[in-house]
């Protein structure tokens, strides 16, 4: 069972993954895939109590991201170990869109070994990936305390340490 | 040299730990083998032939003594007493144990080194001209420009999982001694007609399976805005390169599946939405880099030594060194000294632990306590007093450092190859070694002049074959070691991709083939100026090719 971690701790899930044929039931919180989404937009935004979107790697956000605005979480997707598009999705949508909802990471890479950059890149919740420990993974959003880069978290840069301290 | 501080040093230490915990749960089978695979390149580290290779980061190929003194001590407590120079001015141990590789990072760690990013599907180690700081033709020093770059690059959110390895170059001076161009991003610092400074850059170069020479897409970036624009670049690559397939995944496929216009104005148009944001540098920023590295105090009167001169035209021995190794500098009175890793019957960037040793010795003496590596897997002092020059010879002699033979058909690059390298199709190391066997006549050599034969033991060109005067690269034929041989590569300003010569060479035939290639250009060459890239440009291919392939044949 892969276990939910958001804002820093374990957390329980209060949303449903649905597949494209489940149709889940009313009045609850579930995640439906992008295309989905924009199929039945209104009807499913009247049927549940909140509706969050699942999103390919592969998606241009400009051109979806009025569809997307207003929605609490916005789910993306880590196909492989490796592959590290949906981290350029988080910062667009962070830095780019100032998306302030949940942004899920869920997938194969949703490991204790990426943790830190997915909160960097602005996750704020992690589906790990079943054979994670959850402890562990909570720990390694400490294994760095500062950081070279602006990023959508909190961590002390670098350069603005230097820039008040002057030359 | 760029000093850490605490800063620097907190997250090389961070790095360490986390590096620990990661081999721990390695061993303790928490990590799947692919996965620990993509963790531990991303700290250089390889599962060789023979054993695990660990590749060290040199950041723009500079070091400071205490760092040789560290190599030395890593090769004698972890390796069997050596470590391998290589092309990206970085250093090979071909022999540590995994187990150990946590160890060797804390030892690096505490004089400031790592081997972040050397390798993995990330922005790897920033590399430069190696005389940066001391050439004549310089704008401007280009290594802070390559630390603040480094700094940005590293454990960079964003861009640790892209579609394949990524490589930035800087060059800041009209004769391109960083090979930018054969780099996915290469950036020239330049002024422009305003007498501003800022970047020229190009994307889309690359040496490997499919060698191409970059594009300049932009002519002109100021140059507060440096890091906005290379994550522009790196995050349309992070989202639109391949990932279908490893060997169209480098952003060189990229540019040209999209189109260099159309890759241009992507870029463009993402810059357009971060040039103003966070990472617009702050006109103090380039300062600050600059206040962490050390200021030379050159002598004013270093000049006024007759010496140099003196024993030039008294030892021909120290003239023929100081005609091939040794090199102006910007200030008066002091001398860039070449130190050769390519002595004859030798590895082609191999330094003994005892060589790191005597190199620190001799840089501190000699050279402000520094010393650079080249991309031709050489070492030099750059900062000599000219009286001080022949003394480092016979200390260099010594020790079998003074080959003079900078530049020369012996000064050639090779991969580790067969020997060490599990990727390889053919060996590199002997084939070279025959070659320098066929031209141990320094005469000869220097009246060859200026060549650069370049090796690789397959495709993927570490050894920049494709960019050699003559490039050799080793291929598999039925079980067998063969050779394709290119004539009239170049990585410099002008640079160009080597042409085919016709069908590979066996191993035995090799050597005599290039000793073929050089007696047509030694025949053909219309004085002693025309170098073998101006000859063959002008004659082209077929002379050499008649030659190459006539009977006897060398391929049978
Ligand atoms: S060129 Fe090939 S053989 Fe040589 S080091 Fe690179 S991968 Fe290995």
């Amino acid at each position: 069972m892969s276990a939910l971690l958001r804002g820093h701790q374990i957390a329980t899930d209060d949303y449903v993954a649905l597949a494209d044929d489940e149709s889940g039931s009313e009045g609850s919180r579930v995640i439906v895939s992008l295309a989905r989404w924009l199929e039945q937009g209104e009807a499913l935004a009247g049927r549940f109590d909140q509706v969050g979107v699942r999103l390919p790697n592969t998606v241009e956000l400009s051109t979806i991201w009025a569809g997307l605005a207003s929605r609490p979480l916005i789910e993306l997707d880590f196909p492989a170990f490796a592959d590290g598009r949906a981290y350029s999705q988080a910062r667009l949508l962070r830095d780019r869109y100032g998306f302030s909802g949940e942004i899920r990471a869920s997938g194969m890479a949703v490991v204790r070994d990426q943790m830190q950059s997915m909160a960097r890149a602005g996750i704020d919740s992690f589906v790990l990936r079943a054979d994670q420990d959850a402890n562990s993974c909570l720990a390694a959003l400490r294994d760095f305390n500062l950081a070279y880069q602006p990023a959508a978290d909190r961590l002390p840069i670098v350069s603005a340490l230097r820039r008040s301290a002057g030359p | 040299m760029y000093k850490y501080d605490s800063y620097d040093q907190k997250l090389v230490d961070e790095r360490v730990a986390q590096y620990r915990d990661q081999t721990q749960r390695f061993l303790a089978g928490q990590i799947p083998d692919d996965e620990f695979r993509a963790l531990r390149l991303r700290n250089g580290l390889y599962i060789q032939r023979f054993a695990p290779m660990l590749r060290v980061s040199i950041p723009y190929g500079l070091l400071a003594s205490r760092q040789l003194r560290m190599l030395g001590h890593i090769a004698r407590e972890y390796d069997k007493g050596f470590g391998h120079f290589t092309t990206r001015q970085n250093i090979q141990y071909n022999w540590p144990q995994l187990e150990r590789v946590p160890d060797i990072l804390a030892d690096l760690a505490s004089v400031q080194m790592h081997a972040i990013q050397t390798s993995g599907n990330c922005i790897r180690n920033i590399t430069s001209d190696h005389l940066a700081g001391v050439a004549r033709d310089e704008l401007v020093d280009p290594r802070p420009y390559c630390e603040l770059t480094r700094q940005w690059a590293t454990f960079h959110p964003e861009f640790n999982w892209l579609p394949r390895k990524f490589k930035i170059a800087f060059s800041a001076t009209t004769s391109d001694r960083a090979a930018t161009k054969v780099h996915d991003i290469g950036v020239h610092i330049i002024r422009n007609d305003k007498g501003e400074l800022g970047y020229a850059i190009y994307v889309g170069g690359g040496l490997g399976r499919m060698p191409m020479i970059a594009h300049r897409i932009r002519d002109f970036l100021p140059e507060l805005d440096l890091l906005s624009y290379l994550e522009a670049v790196l995050r349309i690559y992070n989202r639109l390169g391949r990932r279908d397939n490893i060997h169209r995944a480098r952003i060189k496929v990229l540019v040209k599946e999209t189109g260099p216009a159309k890759f241009t104005e992507m870029v463009e148009a993402e810059w357009a939405l971060i040039r103003d944001g966070d990472l617009r540098l702050q006109p103090g920023d380039i300062d600050i880099i600059k206040s962490h590295f050390d200021e030379h105090p050159y002598e004013s009167d270093a000049a006024a030594d007759t010496s140099f001169d003196a024993m030039l035209k008294s030892d021909s021995g120290f003239a023929s060194f100081v005609r091939r190794n040794v090199h102006l500098h910007r200030a008066d009175g002091y001398r860039v000294v070449f130190v050769s890793l390519k002595p004859l019957g030798g590895v082609a960037g191999d330094a003994s632990a005892e060589q790191l040793d005597v190199l620190a010795d001799l840089a501190d003496r000699y050279s402000f306590g520094e010393a650079r590596v080249t991309h031709d897997q050489n070492i030099v002092l750059a900062e000599v007093r000219q009286k001080d020059v022949y003394a480092l010879w016979q200390a260099l002699c010594e020790h079998g450092l003074a080959t003079p033979n900078i530049g020369l058909l012996t000064d050639l690059i090779c991969c580790p190859g067969l020997d060490y390298c599990s990727l390889a199709n053919a060996g590199s190391i002997g084939v070279s070694q025959d070659i320098a066997d066929r031209f141990e006549s320094l005469d000869y050599l220097y009246d060859i002049g200026d060549i650069k034969i370049k090796m690789s033991g397959c495709m993927n060109g570490c050894g920049h074959h494709s960019v050699g005067h003559i490039g050799i690269l080793g291929v598999d034929k039925h079980g067998e070691e063969w050779y394709q041989v290119t004539l009239g590569g170049s990585a410099e300003n002008d640079a160009s991709l080597g042409d085919r010569t016709g069908p590979a060479i066996s191993r035995a035939n090799i050597a005599e083939a290039v000793e073929r290639i050089i007696s047509v250009y030694m025949e053909q060459r219309q004085s002693e100026d025309e170098s073998f890239l101006r000859c063959y440009r002008r004659i082209g291919m077929p002379p050499f090719k008649a030659r190459i392939y006539a009977e006897p044949e060398v391929t049978a």
